[in-house]
């Protein structure tokens, strides 16, 4: 399998720089600069050291004992919910920090749905000592009151969004749109595969530690690769991360985007967050991808009872690996992913993100998609989603 | 009528509204009025859910517009119902003519009576497909030039660009701004193109309209103010707005018939 770039911003048909002509000179000093530092033996010296003593890398790679006879396969989990804050997305945000610090930037901007990566570059800024202002949209504010708090508390500054559909996808808006104005003394810490060049490829190289890791602890542990690799696609950097360790193999890549309540979609708001699956090419956020959106190219909101993939758009290389049949696009539903949410807690005494739950709650229903061998990437833990689910269930039981 | 055609008399005034704000039946009125008040061209906006190069008054503007039923088949509609004798300019961004398809889209505005498109969110890397459909329809595919744009790729731009150049007063979103930067100025000095050179972003006042035109510019645009004023009702103002400002630019300089180009 060979991954065809038609120019180096794209990813076969995808990606791109769709941006005002404002963005398109720090996009390229950013570029640039990330080019030159990734050959940096210095630089990926201190990276190293930071994904190791503060973030706590390498994660483990751990057999789901329970899990795997459960499914009548062996089943292994890479334990990104161990990385420091509990999920995979500081991984992202220590490379991008200390390029940033490396460009001369003092200011951090950062987009947030959840807060997961909100909390990460608050965490970053505190440690790089950089200034750290995160956009949140109202309506996540009021939902996710602790991580608002979390973030104050790691000294960042929270700036309630109040246009548009106030989410995920209007708080990249104003970040974009922040960045536009500020980027001489600012960097924009985007957390996810999303955006325009060079974003998608930046994020899922300082996600591919996830991947390198992964392929090495499973030939150590088993002596071979795996017949499948499953994770969670929100933006999509937890999976381009560990799926870049085996897209040079056979082993079949499982991409499982949010159902939500079902895969209709209304005038304004989808069900679900399935872009891979349900949606359309068309442009957001600077890049060419599958979005939702209505007949005349209005974005419409997603949903999912995971915030962190509550997003109406993926990463362009997703889009292409699917289209190119590399990435096995799947869908977890809502309740599919309250189940693993439950199943994983109970079998390993592991309580996952709702978000890596949908990954989980695929296998759980879809054992012989699996293969022999399997690994899911756990790529967050789940105290942040306990308010959550026991709303869920308190509505269920009503 | 062309936008080559209208540069013929300058200095110009662009005036930019949200196509549907306050309703879609409004807004050939207000083009109306425009014209009358000494417009030489309207950039007529599509709105869009996701608009990351505006600010928030033409951010509210869209989605007052969306809401109150605007989208791609009543803009055209609405767009040929306008029977002001000067150009129309569509100014959207690209998902919404990505989604039409690129030839439908051009061939639509050439229809209608659109002679030109401002796609803010499609810089000349990514705009080769649309602009074949433009050349296609015999529609300007106009490009923007921004204070950070490097000079090695100035001469990129303005030689892709058609009708005009447009350049963007300030770093960042549209908005309205109390001073005109001396960046700005900079920015008119430092474009050497053949083809007319708009100003926009930021200009909400007659003095600031006179300053671009005085620093080189052959056009003035005029787009958030306008968009606040019909936000509040306020039509008796904004024809004041366009008269005051079409007065001012012509004390710089007197309407002369231009023979270049
Ligand atoms: C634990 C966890 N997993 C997954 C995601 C989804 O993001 P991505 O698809 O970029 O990995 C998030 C986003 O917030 C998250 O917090």
């Amino acid at each position: 399998m060979k991954i065809t770039t038609t120019s180096n911003t794209r990813f076969g048909r995808y990606g791109g720089q769709f941006v005002p002509e404002t963005l398109m000179q720090p996009l390229k000093e950013l570029a640039e600069a990330y080019a030159h530092l990734k050959e940096d033996p210095q630089f990926m010296r201190e990276l190293s050291g930071l994904l190791a003593d503060y973030a706590g890398r390498p994660t483990p790679l751990y057999h789901a004992r329970s899990l795997s006879r459960e499914l009548s396969r062996k089943v292994y989990l890479k334990r990104e919910d161990l990385v420091h804050g509990g999920a995979h997305k500081l991984n992202n945000v220590l490379g991008q920090g200390l390029v940033a610090k490396e460009m001369g930037k003092t200011r951090l901007i950062a987009e947030t749905g959840a807060g997961q990566h909100g909390v990460a570059a608050a965490m970053v800024g505190a440690n790089l000592g950089l200034e750290t202002e995160v956009y949140m949209g109202e309506v996540d504010i009021e939902r996710q009151k602790m991580n608002v708090y979390r973030m104050e508390l790691l000294g960042a500054k929270v700036i309630p969004v109040k246009s548009g559909s106030r989410t995920l996808k209007d708080s990249i808006n104003e970040a974009l749109r922040d960045w536009a104005a500020s980027y001489e003394n600012t960097h924009y810490l985007m957390g996810t595969v999303a955006g325009a060049h060079p974003y998608p490829l930046m994020v899922r190289e300082l996600q591919s530690v996830i991947g390198t890791e992964a392929r090495e602890q499973i030939l150590a542990a088993e002596g071979r690769l795996p017949d499948s690799v499953v994770a969670c696609v929100g933006g999509g950097s937890n999976a381009m991360g560990i799926f870049s360790g085996f897209l040079a193999d056979e082993t079949k890549l499982i991409a499982v985007e949010a159902g939500g309540r079902g895969t209709s979609s209304d005038e304004k708001i989808a069900d679900h967050g399935a872009c891979l699956n349900l949606g359309e090419e068309g442009v957001l956020h600077g890049a060419m991808t599958k979005i939702l959106q209505d007949p005349y190219g209005q974005i419409l909101e997603s949903y999912s009872v995971a915030a962190g993939l509550d997003y109406p758009g993926v990463g362009p290389e997703l889009a292409h690996l699917a289209e190119i049949g590399r990435v096995t696009p799947a869908i977890a539903d809502d309740e599919t992913a309250l189940e693993g949410f439950r199943r994983l807690s109970i079998l390993e005494g592991i309580i996952p993100a709702l978000e890596s739950s949908h990954a989980v709650g695929y296998a759980l229903r879809n054992p012989d998609a699996l293969g022999d061998l399997a690994i899911i990437n756990l790529s967050g833990r789940g105290d942040k989603d306990l308010t959550t689910v026991m709303e869920q269930e308190r509505r269920r039981r009503r | 009528m062309k936008l080559s055609e209208a540069f013929k008399r300058r200095p110009l005034l662009i005036a930019y509204i949200c196509a549907g704000d306050p309703s879609p039946e409004s807004t050939p009125e207000i083009v109306e009025l425009l014209a009358r008040a000494g417009a030489d061209v309207v950039e007529l906006g599509l709105p869009h859910s996701d608009p990351i190069a505006d600010g928030p008054v033409i951010q509210a503007a869209a989605q007052r517009a969306i809401e109150a039923g605007m989208n791609t088949n009543v803009y055209f509609e609405m767009a040929s119902r306008i029977r002001a004798d000067l150009p129309l300019v569509f100014m959207g961004y690209y998902n919404m003519i990505y989604q039409r398809g690129l030839d439908k889209f051009a061939g639509d505005c050439a229809n209608s009576g659109i002679t030109g498109l401002i796609v803010p969110d499609l810089p000349p890397e990514e705009a080769g497909p649309l602009r074949e459909a433009c050349e296609k329809a015999e529609v300007d595919l106009i490009y923007l030039v921004a204070p950070n744009t490097p000079a090695e790729r100035i001469p990129i731009i303005a030689e892709s660009s058609s009708g005009f150049l447009y350049l963007v007063a300030r770093a960042g979103v549209t908005g309205t701004r109390s001073e005109v930067l001396l960046s700005t100025k900079a920015l008119i000095e430092r474009v050497k193109a053949d083809l007319p050179k708009a100003v926009g972003f930021g200009i909400s006042t007659p003095e600031q309209a006179a300053e671009v035109i005085r620093a080189g510019a052959d056009a003035a645009i005029v787009g958030s103010a306008c968009v606040d004023l019909i936000s509040k009702g306020d039509l008796e103002g904004l024809e004041n707005l366009i008269r005051g400002m079409k007065l001012a630019i012509r004390e710089v300089k007197p309407i002369e018939a231009v023979a270049r180009i």
